[in-house]
This record gives structure tokens, sequence and C-alpha cells, in this order.
């Protein structure tokens, strides 16, 4: 099973700590493929497709940042409506719980691919790939 | 062993005629000889002769570190310069020192305490102390010295630090028994882990330790690397040293020889003394001290008193490990919190940092408890539910070890603030404004 790398950040649900974030990254020259925040009253977790995750983990810890590798299935979806719920649909026929989903765009294409964090990520994988939903290959993620 | 049977082994009745004829004197030769004293029992109109039962001894004023500081250098000694053989102080963080005056006979008691404290955790003549406590005008080191020559045991007065050497010597010398501060117990264990030294290299079998805050968890931790028990010695420059109150083998309170040190235990609002066994100030006052007598010192250490027959035997009052201090006491609700009660609560929870802070406020006239927390890698999860889940079992925790409910907040590493020592800000009480 091939799961895309996704860098998730620890950050405090403060003015300008998503922008100090950024900015920090901009400053390592990183570029960013994907990005979604979750959070509450208080936090979140900032969540990040990048090209070199484990690096940029690193760097981001030596700023006193709390950063974890975690894993998402990346999937294509087709840009014709509907697209996305078939997806769902294999999930909730296998009794798959999805703990979130974002969607990330392709360069110079009209499809996009949506990320996919589940409860049971084997179980999922194996079940996506047995109803042939389009399985992006990480690399090609990394390297957009 | 008991190293003194007769004293130890008391009955409360005996106890209490021994202190009360000692308080009498005491208070006698201090309104005789200080001139402090005489000032301060004029004042308050209170004479040697009301003292007529121990209860008695609510009618004197207190002394504090701000008096002993008053009288700075020699204002408390009770009896000639010449008489005086050693002085220690303690230090002040501001302005001067307080001095402690030593006679030859202080010198023998300070010994005696110690003695019995030794032999309560099985060291006797036979032993090798080495003494990681400071030597110098700090008591650190001199009240385990004494004791240890006392009972004829061999002392190393090497002193804190040079851990390499420390190390050398307990290999060389066979060390039987070690005494710290728990921080720098553990520094030494640290190092011996990286030397590769287990517990069976050395001749280890006890360790003393004091002079510090701890924990229970830093307790166990020490006896887990070193492989030996730890018993806790407790004192205070002021009222002698360490060696006011030591642990014995029963490792549930350290028995205080209330025949020298009388104990008292009052609520440091009211200034009244509270029942036994309830958790209070500890007063202290020296009852056979002849240089320097002591009387009604306010230690600020926050424990509770206990008589009763202790499983080793002794009859001697027992005192629970200190569990905070008053200057660090807190009043929420009514309720008396310690923030290291809120630290004790965060180690319960494996990976979680001590690295926190306390938020008081009042809307609406109720007093709202929040502490931040400092996340790390340990209680990170990339799931909003799980780092809720964290919150709430830090909250739960909390709420166990003080009884109220709080609001916890996780916030990014090095985020709270800390004072230019490096120390954080363990409280910010916004009650007031
Ligand atoms: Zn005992």
């Amino acid at each position: 099973m091939e799961y895309l790398k996704q860098l998730s950040i620890f950050i405090e649900n403060k003015e300008g700590r998503i922008y100090n974030t950024l900015h920090i990254l901009e400053d390592l020259k990183v570029n960013i493929r994907g990005l979604s925040m979750a959070d509450t009253a208080e936090f979140g977790i900032l969540r990040l497709i990048v090209a070199d995750p484990v690096k940029v983990k690193e760097q981001l810890e030596e700023r006193d940042y709390i950063a974890k590798l975690t894993e998402v299935i990346p999937v294509l979806i087709e840009d014709q409506p509907g697209g996305l719920n078939k997806i769902l649909k294999i999930l909730d026929d296998n009794n798959l719980n999805l703990e979130y989903l974002y969607a990330v765009a392709l360069k110079n294409s009209d499809n996009a691919i949506v990320l996919l964090r589940l409860e049971e990520m084997d179980k999922g994988y194996k079940v996506l790939k047995e109803n042939n939903a389009p399985i992006v290959d990480p690399e090609k993620i990394y390297s957009i | 062993m008991i190293w003194n049977e007769e004293k130890e082994c008391m009955s409360l009745e005996d106890m209490q005629e021994l202190q009360l004829k000692r308080l009498q004197d005491v208070v006698t030769r201090a309104f005789n000889e200080v001139p402090y004293y005489h000032k301060r029992y004029s004042e308050a109109e209170v004479y040697p002769e009301d003292i007529e039962t121990l209860d008695d001894i609510e009618k004197l004023p207190f002394t504090t570190k701000t008096d002993l500081r008053a009288s700075y250098p020699f204002g408390l000694f009770a009896v000639d310069q010449k008489e005086i053989v050693e002085i220690h102080t303690s230090s002040g963080t501001t302005g001067k020192p307080t001095v402690s005056g030593y006679t030859k006979e202080d010198l023998d008691t300070w010994g005696e305490v110690m003695a019995r404290g030794l032999t309560m955790m099985g060291v006797d003549e036979n032993d090798i102390i080495q003494n990681t406590h400071g030597y110098g005008l700090f008591t650190g080191g001199f009240g385990v010295h004494y004791g240890g020559q006392k009972i004829g045991a061999t002392v190393i007065p090497i002193s804190t630090g040079q851990t390499l050497r420390q190390i050398e010597l307990m290999k060389d010398f066979g060390t039987t028994m070690l005494i710290f501060t728990p921080s720098y117990g553990l520094h030494i264990a640290e190092e011996l882990e990286e030397m590769n030294i287990k517990p069976s290299d050395l001749n280890l079998k006890v360790i003393g330790f004091g002079s510090e805050s701890w924990t229970d968890e830093m307790r166990t931790s020490i006896e887990n690397k070193f492989d030996v028990p730890a018993y806790n010695i407790y004192g205070l420059t002021e009222v002698m040293g360490p060696g006011v109150a030591m642990e014995c083998s029963e490792q549930n309170g350290l028995h205080l020889y209330e025949d020298h040190f009388y104990p008292e235990i009052i609520d440091p609002k009211t200034l009244k003394h509270i029942p036994e066994g309830q958790s209070g100030e500890l007063v202290l006052t020296t009852l056979t001290r002849v240089g320097m007598p002591i009387i009604r010192f306010r230690t600020h250490d926050v424990t509770s008193i206990k008589h009763g027959k202790c499983g080793c035997g002794r009859t001697l009052a027992k005192m629970s490990k200190i569990t905070g201090r008053t200057d660090d006491m807190l009043k929420i609700k009514g309720v008396s919190v310690f923030p290291s009660q809120i630290e004790k609560a965060l180690l319960s929870i494996q990976g979680v940092e001590p690295h926190y802070q306390i938020i008081l406020t009042r809307p609406n006239n109720l007093d709202k408890i929040e502490v931040k927390v400092e996340a790390s890698p340990d209680i990170f999860f990339d799931n909003i539910k799980e780092l809720v889940g964290i919150k709430e079992k830090l909250a739960e925790a909390i709420h166990d070890e003080i009884g109220l409910r709080v609001t916890v907040n996780l916030v990014e590493p090095k985020t709270i603030d800390r004072v230019d020592s490096g120390k954080a800000v363990r409280v910010i009480d916004k009650r007031e404004e």
C-alpha cells in the first residue's frame, strides 16, 4: 500500500499563527501542494502536502513546532457530477468511516485529487483498490 | 536498629512532659538573653511564666525570616560570640542572608538527630557515606557529616559536582550510601547509564535525599535507577539544618525529632492551630538549641503531623512529605490548591511535559481555573477528536487531584512565559484586577 505522506502540525487557534507558519515555510522555500486546517476554538491541526515531508518536519521541529507524518490515500476525482460521491459510496457500502478529506488541485487538469483519511486505512485501501477507485501514485503528487 | 530508643520510642505523655519543660526553659532563656525576644514578648505582654502548658505556645508571637534578617548578623545569639563555634547562613534572594550560630552542644545535637536518621535508614559504622551535599555556608553538607561521624561511618565529604569523580569514588571506595538532592541524583544516574555502569557494579545500599522539593515519581525513578531504597531528609538552616525530620523504612512520612524541635501546624490565614492530621503550615521551635533559640519559626512548608506507633517501632511525631509552600498556595473557591498538585496530575499521564500555567479569573464573581499545557509530540495526534480527548483526560486528572473543575488548553511548545532564569511563570492570578 502506497500512502501519501502528509505533514500534520499542531497549531494554536490564534491570530496570525497560520500566517506565521506559512511564512516560515515560504522562507524555507517549501512549495505547498495541498493544505487543510481542522480546528477547535483553541487549537487545530494544519495538514500540508509538500514535496519532502520528512525534511520539512525536521525544519519545523527545529523551530519548536510539533509535527507528525501521517498517511492519507490520494484518489483521482473525475471532473463530472457525482465524481466524489462514487468514491464515498464505496466507503459507505463497506462500512468504512471517514475521519476527514480534502482536495488538492492538479495543474493543467480539470481533475482534482481527494485525500482520504479513514479510521481503518489498510482495509480502506484494499476496498478502494478492489472497486477500481483511481488511487494516485504518491510520487506523482510530491512532484506536482 | 534505633539510635536513641529512649527518646525515639517515648510515650506521648512523657514526650509532652519533656517538651513542656524544655519549652519553658527555652522561652525563659530567650526572654532573658536575646533582646529581640525580650522586646517582642514585652510588647505582646506575654512572659515566660505564662507558658504553663504546651498549648500556651500559641500566646507567643511568631518569628519570621524577616525577623531573622532584621537581627543580622548576631542579634539572635543567646550566648557570647566566643561560645559560638560554627556559623552558617541561608541564602537570601533579597538583602542580607539569615545567620545561624551553633555552640559545641548545638553541633552535638545536630549530629545526634542526624545519627538517629541515618540509623533509621539502616546505616552504621560499617558504611561509607558519599555526601554530595555542598559543604560551605549553607547547612547542606554538615548535618550528614556530623551524623555520619557520630554513628562511626566513613564520610566522604565530596560536595556537589565533578560527577565523573563521584562515580570513580563510588566504585573505588565502595560507597554504600549516597546523599544527594533529587535533581543531582538523577544527573548522576544519567551519567552512570551513559557509562554503562549498572547498579550491580556498585556497592550502594541506600540513598538519602533532600534540600529540594520532590515528587513520588522522582523517588520511584531514583530507586529504580540505583536499585536501592531512597529516604527523604528534611530540615532548614534557620532551625538547625538537614536532620529536623527524616524518613524511616516505612516511607510514608518523616519522623520529626520533637524532643529537640517542637512542631505546630497552623492555618496560614488565621494563624491558629489546626487539628492533628490536617494539612497546614509547619511552625518549629528549637527546644534545646543553646546558641540561637528559634521560637515559633514560620517555615511556610505545608505538611501535616500525626502521632502513634509507627511500623518501625518509633513513637516520634510523623510529618507527611512537604506538599507545598504557603507562598505558592492558591485559594480557589475556598479550596487550597498548590501548583505542585497540578504538576503531579499532568505527570500522571504518559507523554505530558510539566510545562504548564495556571490562569485564574473571576468572571461573574466565580473563580475560574484555566490550565495551559504545552503540547508535546507524545500527546499530539492527527485527529481533533483525540486532541480534545487528551484535553479532557488532563482536566479529569487535575480534578481528581484538587477536587475542582478546570479548563485545560493545549498550547504550542515553548509558548508559556518564562522569566529570565528560564523558570516558567506558573500562576497568573487575574482575580483581583
Ligand atoms: Zn517509622
